[in-house]
């Protein structure tokens, strides 16, 4: 709880001063000892991401962008190198701080979706809310609520497996959000989707960005899905090559 | 910091629910298990009543003597026509006797009219009504007059009566026939029912022992088959019977090196061995039983350690969104419980089932031990946690990154 609770504090102070990093990497490396080989997936990564940002990372494949924001996401700690969430020093944390840091601030989206299969959407967008002690009345309103943002408030009742793949995504994306994270990770949330429904999606990461002032970062291979973003980051070989604004954001 | 018990209740109760014909296959192993311990616990000691029960309709304070050596594997050898009318006097007075009935036995057959039953005559004195418990319906039973008289008088058991009285008529002061000597009915006694070997004990007649040894056979003062002793007390048995040992050497005028020419056999003896051997019979009914029980909780670690696997992203999901070690290591945990707990439910209402469905046909009591249902359960659990334990440390040590990206 304690540990929750500064990192809430800090995002708190820092909505005032928002040039105090939300996200804060300093020569990241991750070396993955893989039979025998060790594969060097992050060789010294500096990167800041501030709150209110909206950040999409891109580079080819096996550039070290999943490694990446697996660190970030508190899923997987750094061989070396130093990592601040809102200050906190992550690898300071315990599993159960762990946990319940990505619990309370770290909101995540996924290429494949990966909802519970037995279960309905309101279910699936509750289930952050009963890993956090909620439950009942208090937990279906606010899944409702998150169901609401991304438009599926008549698909309370729906099993993942009567829904599009673009609908399972805004499911996801309800469940990752659900708790009001400090930051949402998506790691090529258009990755399984066509072209409207990708839209669709960065449309809502946008809406979040712009009327809750979410951080969001998203990993994608495609442009278009990157000039959704005010910012490009740009990965190769597990460094930073590039880190630009986007000139012509979409973002009003 | 841990998700309440509730929640994760629900988590587990919904993952079986998820895929409820596994669940239940998962289940069968200790639903066969429980339900055999409760089933074989209830046979065993509905056996074990049966038996005792039987051997204290033959007399708990009773010493059987017959006449003829014990030889070898128990076979009697020798003479057999060594106890007397008056050896069964003399017992009668040692100190704590409360009462001896000498039998002599003859069969044969029986008329009543035109009706005939072929069965035994026992000779015996009044003091078998107490020793063999036995209760008179109708009329009378022969008193010592009638043993000193040498009366021809006979008290008919329900079977004998049955048998030679078709239509119901009163039997009571009606002539039969024993072996072609006129006998007068006195008394009609109660049923009883089967004995211990399934022979009817209400196929009998009673008639004064003077009658059967002087008036049923071809010789005079015919020898005494057995003797039934009743003893006064538990506690006096051991020395009634040596006292009775010493009394009938001396009788029989035996030398100290000649072995004895009867034999007594203690009754209080033959049941605790009975009690014995019946609760050893519990003992490994319920060890068998149990072995399933086990078998059952390797099945449910099959099935968790598989599950595990088929729900690696799931797990790495639930870490994602906040789970934390503890809280999946509990859920799996409280799933293999479920099963093993709810496998015992089941267990137990087919046991008791079992246990109902064999009584009926046995046609014998088969009680439900609250023992045994306590037993299982406990048993169960502890299978469940034992048997869930290893599959769930699996499930908690997987590392989240890992468990999302596992195909
Ligand atoms: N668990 C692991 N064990 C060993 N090596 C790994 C592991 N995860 C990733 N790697 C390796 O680390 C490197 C970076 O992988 P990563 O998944 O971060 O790439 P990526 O940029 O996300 O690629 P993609 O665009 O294909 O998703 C790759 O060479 C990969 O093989
Ligand atoms: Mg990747």
């Amino acid at each position: 709880m304690a540990i929750r609770e500064a990192i809430r504090d800090g995002a708190d102070k820092t909505a005032q001063a928002s040039s105090f990093p939300l996200i804060h990497c300093r020569g990241l490396v991750k070396v993955y000892p893989l039979s025998g080989v060790e594969v060097h997936a992050l060789r010294g990564v500096d990167l800041e991401i501030k709150q209110r940002e909206m950040v999409a990372i891109m580079g080819p494949s096996g550039s070290g962008k999943s490694t990446l924001m697996n660190i970030i996401g508190c899923m997987d700690k750094q061989t070396s190198g130093d990592y601040y969430l809102n200050g906190v020093d992550v690898s300071k944390l315990d599993e159960n701080g762990l946990a319940a840091t990505r619990n309370a601030n770290l909101g995540f989206v996924f290429q494949r979706y990966n909802l519970l299969a037995r279960a309905t959407a309101l279910y699936n967008v509750e289930l952050p809310l009963f890993y956090a002690g909620m439950a009942g009345a208090e937990a279906e309103a606010k899944a409702m609520a998150a169901l609401d943002q991304v438009g599926l408030h008549d698909f309370s009742q729906h099993w993942p497996n009567q829904m599009s793949g673009g609908q399972q995504q805004r499911v996801a994306i309800a469940r990752a959000i659900v708790k009001r994270p400090l930051v949402i990770l998506a790691d090529e949330p258009t990755g399984a989707l066509d072209t409207v429904s990708s839209k669709d999606i960065m449309e809502i990461f946008q809406k979040m960005h712009r009327e809750h002032g979410a951080t969001v970062v998203v990993i994608t291979h495609e442009p278009f899905v990157a000039d959704f973003c005010q910012r490009k980051v740009v990965i190769r070989d597990g460094q930073i090559i590039s880190d630009d604004q986007v000139p012509n954001w979409h973002d009003v | 910091m841990a998700v309440k018990f509730s929640i994760l209740s629900d988590f587990a109760v919904r993952a079986l629910k998820a895929n409820k014909m596994r669940s239940f296959l998962t289940m069968l192993g200790i639903i066969i298990g429980v339900g055999a311990v409760v089933l074989m616990m209830s046979i065993g000691q509905g056996t074990q009543a049966q038996v005792m029960a039987n051997i204290n309709r033959l007399g708990t304070n009773m010493l059987m003597i017959s006449p003829g050596a014990s030889g070898q594997f128990g076979v009697r050898s020798g003479t057999t026509n060594t106890m007397t009318l008056k050896d069964a006097t003399a017992i009668a007075k040692l100190d704590g006797v409360a009462g001896v009935a000498p039998t002599v036995r003859t069969s044969g057959l029986v008329t009543y009219g035109n009706q005939t039953w072929t069965t035994s005559a026992t000779g015996t004195t009044p003091a078998v009504v107490d020793i063999s418990s036995l209760t008179v319906a109708q009329g009378r039973f022969f008193d010592d007059t009638d043993v000193q008289s040498i009366s021809a008088v006979a008290v008919l058991g329900q079977t004998v009566y049955t048998n030679l009285y078709p239509n119901g008529a009163n039997p009571i002061g009606t002539e039969i026939r024993i072996k072609n000597v006129s006998f007068r009915v006195i008394g009609l006694l109660q049923s009883i029912g089967a004995g211990m070997g399934g022979n009817d004990q209400d196929d009998v007649i009673y008639i004064p022992v003077t009658t059967a040894q002087i008036r049923m056979s071809g010789i005079t003062n015919q020898a005494i088959n057995m003797m039934q002793v009743q003893v006064a007390s538990k506690e006096q048995m051991d020395s009634v019977q040596n006292a009775i040992e010493t009394l009938l050497r001396t009788r029989h005028r035996l030398a100290a090196t000649a072995a004895d020419d009867f034999r007594i056999t203690n009754m209080a003896q033959i049941q605790e061995t009975a009690a014995s051997v019946t609760g050893s019979m519990i003992l490994f009914l319920a060890s068998v039983a149990a072995i399933s029980l086990i078998v059952g909780g390797i099945g449910i670690m099959n099935i968790m350690l598989v599950s595990v696997t088929e729900r690696t992203r799931e797990i790495g999901v639930r870490m994602a969104i906040g789970a934390s070690r503890q809280d999946i290591l509990s859920q799996f945990l409280l799933e293999a419980v479920m099963l093993s707990l709810l496998g015992a439910l089941l267990g137990i209402i087919f046991g008791i089932g079992g246990a109902k469905i064999f009584a009926f046909f046995a046609k014998m009591a088969a009680p439900i031990s609250i023992s045994s249902i306590l037993i299982s359960v406990g048993f169960s659990i502890v299978v469940g946690v034992f048997f869930g334990y290893y599959p769930a440390t699996r499930a908690a040590r997987l590392n989240p990154s890992e468990a999302l990206g596992y195909e």
